[in-house]
């Protein structure tokens, strides 16, 4: 069914939960009145209003599946930032949040669209990212998918222990990781920024003719994009989702 | 002026306030060079003063809009840079 032409609303959800993830972020669970559904790699914007008035506003992904009623969004802490210190600190069960989405179509992906999908992430780049695996999971969708997640160290990784079971359950669902700043005691994964050498390794080739998404910070998302193109890769299907120089 | 380079995507939320079709998956067809793609495959500067989405093959400015948030939400949106948007409803 086509979706009917809308006006982007702001809304208010309830926050019904919130969980520490790694010691830098956290997931908070939502109840939204009136959403209309989303699509895995879609993106919401959240509204902060101080009592004289001022306004910030933000964009963060959904991480939770579209099967899923709740919307599920990471947030990972910046110390000077004027909204997520908020969201990681401040925010509890039963308080309200003024957003509005999905929003985004271009960075999004259907089980329907097939594949292979090849996923990048940095960091909080895991979100949307999450979002597709965790929908093509509860679709029952066997698209090959291989995710190439680079985080700082071990504890950093987001999502470990949901991304080590689903791993283990499916084998058409392949992890390779890599830390960047430290590594524990005998860590087989990769152990630095990703580069072409890595991704030559971990990428579909390019004849298979692969969905690519990558999320990170700008730096990140830049050199897989042109070390992708360079492998062989048509630009078109490469997206790309850049985290701004400071997010919030 | 504090700008962020981010994709075309980051365009999304503004220009979903004024376009009811999707904006990040319509095509647009650079006015100065020609080059046809989705606008979310360009590039888009986000500042407080408001969105400019250039062309990713020519920097040319496809789309500007900026916001007036005091008094009734006002929008000045300038297309000069795209030849044309093809607009397709999502099946």
């Amino acid at each position: 069914m086509a979706d009917a032409p809308r006006k982007l609303t702001w809304r208010i959800g309830e926050v019904v939960e919130t969980s520490p993830d790694t010691l830098r972020t956290k997931r908070l669970f939502l109840d939204v009145p009136g959403w209309v559904g989303h699509r895995a790699g879609q993106h919401v914007d959240v509204r902060l209003t101080a009592e004289d008035g001022y306004q910030a506003q933000r964009s963060y992904s959904i991480a939770s599946a579209p099967e899923n009623g709740r919307v599920e969004l990471l947030i990972e802490r910046l110390e000077d930032g004027e909204v997520s210190p908020y969201l990681t600190d401040e925010i509890r069960a039963g308080d309200g949040l003024e957003l509005r989405g999905p929003i985004g179509g271009w960075f999004a992906w259907e089980a329907r669209e097939g594949g292979p999908l090849f996923l990048v992430a940095g960091g909080s780049g895991i979100a949307p990212l999450m979002a597709m695996i965790r929908h093509r999971q509860a679709a029952g969708n066997d698209t090959p998918v291989r995710l190439l997640f680079s985080s700082r160290s071990y504890e950093d990784i987001i999502f470990r222990e949901e991304l080590e079971r689903l791993a283990a359950e499916d084998e058409t669902l392949q992890i390779a990781h890599t830390l960047t700043r430290s590594t524990p005691p005998g860590w087989e994964g990769y152990a630095r920024r990703i580069d072409e050498e890595m991704l030559g390794e971990v990428a579909f080739s390019a004849d298979e003719r692969p969905l690519t998404f990558v999320c990170g910070p700008t730096p990140l998302v830049e050199t897989v994009a042109t070390a992708l193109v360079g492998l062989g890769h048509e630009p078109a299907r490469v997206k790309t989702e850049r985290f701004g120089p400071t997010g919030g | 002026m504090d700008e962020h380079k981010l994709d075309g995507n980051a365009a999304a939320g503004v220009l979903a306030e004024i376009f009811t079709f999707e904006i990040t998956t319509a095509r647009s067809t650079c006015a100065s060079c020609g080059a046809t793609g989705e606008v979310g495959a360009q590039m888009a500067y986000v500042s407080e003063i408001g969105t400019v989405v250039r062309c990713a093959v020519c920097d040319n400015p496809l789309i500007r809009v900026v916001r007036q948030d005091d008094g009734p939400q006002r929008y000045w949106l300038d297309l000069k840079g795209i030849e044309y948007l093809q607009l397709q409803e999502r099946l």
